[in-house]
Order: C-alpha cells, then sequence, then structure tokens
C-alpha cells in the first residue's frame, strides 16, 4: 500500500517536473500567456483593492450611520429611559442615547440663534429623542431600514429618521460595486478557463505523436492527462504572480498622487496594498481556474487521441 | 495464448480487412503472420493489441475475451503486452533510456527497477551503453531494436511484432528476427507479422497465412478447449 502510494506521488511528482521543464523550455510562449491571464486576474484584483480604499478613506463618515427616534410629546423623560433600555436590548443596537427634551431645548437656545425668540414659548415643543448607533453589522440599508421599521412600530415613537441618508446611499453603491467585482470575477475567471483550456489544447495537437506512444505502451487516462493538469495549473499560478506585480507596480505608481491628494484635504490616508488573504485567494484562484481549465480540455481532446498502428 | 473465433473486421471506409478468421496461436510459441500487404496481418495485431476492435466475433488473448474489456480495462490489458512497430514509434527527441523506461514509467515501477530492468533489457538487445544517446543519432536497426528493449522491458508474456524488419536489410533483418527467437526460447509467445519470405525460410517456424482477410487453411469450426474469462 505505502509502495502503491509512493509510486503515485512519484507520479504526480514527475508529471509536475515535466510540465515545469516544458513550460521553461518555451519560457517566451509561457510568459505571454502569464501576461494573458494576469490581465484577467488584475481587473477584478484592482477593482477589489480600489473598494477596500473607497471604504477605508471614507470610513470615518461611511460609518455615520444613525437613528434618531422621536418620541410622542407626551412621553415622559422616565418613560423614554425605560424605552432606551429596551432599544439596547434589540440586536443590531450598538448605543442608545437619550436625548430630553430639555437638554434638547436647552442645546437649540444655544446654538440657533433663536434663544430670545424661544424665551416666549411657555412649554417645551421638543419631543424626547433616542439617539440609536446600530452595530458594526447592522450598518447595511437593509438593516438600518429593519431598525427603522422596528421603532416607528412601538405606541411611543412619534417618527423615525435615518440620519445621513447620502451615507446610506453611498453605502448602496459600495454594496452594488462589490457586486460587480463579484460578476466581473465570474466573467474574467470564465475567460482565465477558456484562455487555458485553449493552451493546453494546443499543447496536446503539438504532443500527439507522444501521446499515442504512451498510450501504446499501456498509459491510463489519467497518467496522460495529469502532466497537462499541472501545466494549466502553473500557468494559472504563474498568471496570478503576474497580476500580483502588475497591481503592486500600479500601486507604487499610484501612492505618490494619492498621498499628495489625501493631503490637500487635511487627511494622512495611505493607500493600501493587497493584503497577505488578497493574495492567498489570488493565487488559489489562478491555481484552481488553471487546473479547471486544462481538466476540461485535457479530458475532452486526449479521448479523441487513440493510437493508430 | 490468443485464439480468434471467426473474427470480422470492417473498418469505417467499409474495406473488410479480416473475413472469418479464425485462428489459434499456443502459450511460448513463435509463429509469422504471412501474406501480401493487404492481407490483414496488421489488422490481427491490431486486435490483439486492442488498437482496433472486431466488428464481429472473439478475440481471446491471454484467457481474456478482449471484446468485453471497456475502455478503463485497456492501458492495463496493454501493459502486460509488448509491441513492436515497423516505424518503432519512438520519440525521437528523448534519450533511448527514456523510450525504453516508457512502460515502465507507465505501470508506475519504482526508479532504482526502472534503471536495472531498462538496462537489462538494453543488454539483450545489444545496445548497453547508449542510454543517452538520440534515436534520431542512431541507425535504423539500432532504433528498432530500442523499440525491442521497450517492447520486453516489462518482461510481457506476449510478445507482438508488425513487419519489425521491413525497413533492415536482409542480414539484419535475420538477426532481428533471432532476437525474437530468443524471447520465446525463454517462455514468451511471439508473434511477428512479415511479407518477407526469406526471413520466415530461415527461421523455420509456423505460419499463418492470410490472404484478402482469410485464414489459408483454417477449418471454420470452433477450436475444442477454449476457456476464457473477462
Amino acid at each position: 500500500m505505502s509502495s502503491a502510494l509512493s509510486t503515485y506521488g512519484a507520479h504526480h511528482l514527475q508529471a509536475l517536473l515535466a510540465s515545469l521543464g516544458r513550460l521553461a523550455k518555451a519560457p517566451f510562449g509561457a510568459l505571454l500567456t502569464f501576461l494573458v491571464i494576469a490581465v484577467a486576474l488584475t481587473l477584478p484584483l484592482g477593482l477589489e483593492l480600489f473598494l477596500t480604499n473607497v471604504r477605508a478613506a471614507t470610513g470615518g463618515f461611511a460609518n455615520a450611520v444613525d437613528l434618531s427616534v422621536y418620541l410622542k410629546t407626551d412621553v415622559p423623560v422616565a418613560k423614554a429611559e425605560q424605552l432606551a433600555k429596551n432599544a439596547r436590548a434589540r440586536a443590531g443596537v450598538a448605543r442608545v442615547d437619550v436625548i430630553s427634551a430639555n437638554a434638547a431645548l436647552a442645546q437649540f437656545r444655544a446654538y440657533s440663534g433663536f434663544g430670545a425668540a424661544l424665551g416666549v414659548l411657555n412649554s417645551n415643543p421638543l419631543p424626547n429623542v433616542l439617539h440609536v448607533h446600530p452595530a458594526e453589522d447592522a450598518k447595511s440599508a437593509a438593516s438600518l431600514e429593519a431598525l427603522r421599521s422596528y421603532f416607528a412600530a412601538w405606541p411611543e415613537v412619534d417618527l423615525v429618521q435615518i440620519d445621513a441618508q447620502w451615507v446610506q446611499r453611498f453605502n448602496a453603491i459600495l454594496d452594488v460595486s462589490w457586486q460587480l467585482l463579484l460578476v466581473t470575477a465570474a466573467v474574467l475567471g470564465a475567460g482565465v478557463i477558456a484562455v487555458i483550456g485553449n493552451t493546453v489544447r494546443l499543447e496536446i495537437d503539438s504532443r500527439r505523436a507522444e501521446i499515442e506512444v504512451v498510450k501504446i505502451v499501456g498509459g491510463s487516462h489519467r497518467f496522460v492527462r495529469r502532466p497537462f493538469l499541472y501545466e494549466g495549473a502553473l500557468y494559472g499560478l504563474g498568471g496570478a504572480l503576474c497580476a500580483w506585480a502588475i497591481a503592486a507596480g500600479a500601486l507604487a505608481i499610484l501612492a505618490t498622487p494619492v498621498a499628495k491628494l489625501a493631503k490637500s484635504y487635511g487627511s494622512r490616508f495611505v493607500l493600501l496594498g493587497p493584503s497577505p488573504q488578497d493574495l492567498e485567494v489570488l493565487l488559489a484562484a489562478g491555481i484552481v481556474l488553471g487546473w479547471a481549465g486544462a481538466w476540461i480540455s485535457a479530458t475532452r481532446h486526449l479521448r479523441r487521441i487513440e493510437p493508430r498502428a | 495464448m490468443i485464439y480468434f473465433d471467426r473474427v470480422t473486421k470492417r473498418y469505417p471506409n467499409g474495406r473488410e480487412a479480416l473475413t472469418n478468421a479464425t485462428l489459434r496461436i499456443e502459450q511460448g510459441e513463435m509463429v509469422f503472420l504471412t501474406g501480401r500487404s493487404g492481407a490483414g496481418k496488421s489488422t490481427v495485431l491490431k486486435l490483439i493489441a486492442l488498437l482496433e476492435r472486431p466488428t464481429r466475433g472473439v478475440v481471446i488473448v491471454g484467457g481474456k475475451n478482449t471484446v468485453a474489456f471497456t475502455a478503463r480495462q485497456i492501458p492495463a490489458f496493454r501493459r502486460s503486452i509488448g509491441i513492436v512497430f515497423q516505424d518503432h514509434k519512438l520519440l525521437m527527441e528523448r534519450p533511448v533510456f527514456d523510450n525504453v523506461a516508457l512502460p515502465l514509467v507507465v505501470a508506475g515501477t519504482p526508479f532504482k527497477e526502472i534503471d536495472r530492468r531498462v538496462r537489462a533489457a538494453l543488454d539483450q538487445v545489444g545496445l548497453l551503453g547508449n542510454e543517452r544517446a538520440l534515436p534520431q543519432d542512431l541507425s535504423v536497426g539500432e532504433q528498432q531494436r530500442v523499440g525491442i528493449a521497450r517492447a520486453v522491458v516489462s518482461k510481457p508474456q506476449l510478445l507482438i511484432a508488425d513487419e519489425p524488419t521491413g525497413n533492415l536489410d536482409p542480414d539484419l533483418a535475420v538477426e532481428v528476427a533471432r532476437l525474437f527467437k530468443r524471447f520465446q526460447e525463454v517462455g514468451v509467445t511471439v508473434v511477428v507479422a512479415t511479407h518477407d519470405a526469406h526471413l520466415v525460410q530461415e527461421l523455420k517456424l509456423r505460419q499463418i497465412v492470410l490472404d484478402h482477410g482469410h485464414v489459408e487453411g483454417a477449418e471454420d469450426d470452433t477450436l475444442p478447449g477454449i476457456v476464457a474469462t473477462r
């Protein structure tokens, strides 16, 4: 069993080395294929980096979403405090501040410039307000809306307002962009599969005689196919490494102008590069797509090659 | 070892290469398949090696009914036989060693074992010391012997050869035929297709003569005593 296993391992190692050897023999052709794959992988990677950076650059205000829950004017402060307690128990709520009608009036008097006019009023027209800060994971448009309708249904509540709707819209745009990123990645991933599949098909055609001989001496379908799978995976890996290099180069070029721009806004924002996870995902995607493209192509085309004596 | 029962082979182009052919080759025997070009010699060998499948009839090799084989079973079956071609089908840009080692590599033989057996096979065909040479740098006769070494390296019980001497001058042809005879002497069943009458005379072995797809002198009834397993 162990010798069968080591033979199996040796077969794989052999196939891998043979594939490496073939790529090394035609480095220019291999490089061209790498570049085609790299371009297809750089686009989604670039988009991902762009969105990550946009999120990082706007992090301060994009997160400043909260809800103002206006209670009916006849709801007393004590009741408001109790409601705030209930609100804190709701999932997706990080913090609740009670702004009492008196405090609001005092603030309004101090900052609005209507101080004198307000003195005319003999009662406080302002309601008690709960200021609800949603939790980090509840800031999507959908969960904010869920919170809004939750509070709006309370009988003591007069009106719920989501502050800074434009921030919400901005976040919605970011959400759409992430979807777009996924679609782009899927389409270009299919492109990578097609490119590698085609490369492997050409390789199979050019090695037809060799494949026939291997089949004559009893090479199984898997044995014949294996080196092509490794070749596909290597193309994918090479392409992914090139994509990473392209992205790193682009970031290096952009770093200075972006820093200048950020400085002009008084920000100390620095461009973020690909994270280790980004790199892992990129390399894994390259290998998997390459393997898949080669598998589809080799499985199809190798069956047609039968030895003719 | 080999038994054809009323085998007919019609190619997709409509040509019937074998018609109701019945023949039998015993274990450990060496026979010549003779007849003019196009008589069906190659087709018999291709059917034995499962390079072609019969249109009708039963082909039994080594006690196994090969007609029932699925595509998956074919590689293992081919590993159990050695095949020599007239055009030797070597990988011209690979060294002699790699060519001869190929059947062992495909079978998953350990590397140490491969080295030993490739040398032994090359020794048997008189080419020891040429491991690093490229086939394209060898003479035609040497190339043919590399092909024979490749066919015998995994010690098959059956060796088939299609016109192995077709490109060789008469002396070399007899030498190659004697080489086959030596494998027969150690127990290998050998089937050689040839149209070289000189060679057949020289070695005085049983002949199976084919003429337009028919086996000459064969009786049409089933030969007794054949037991086949899948």
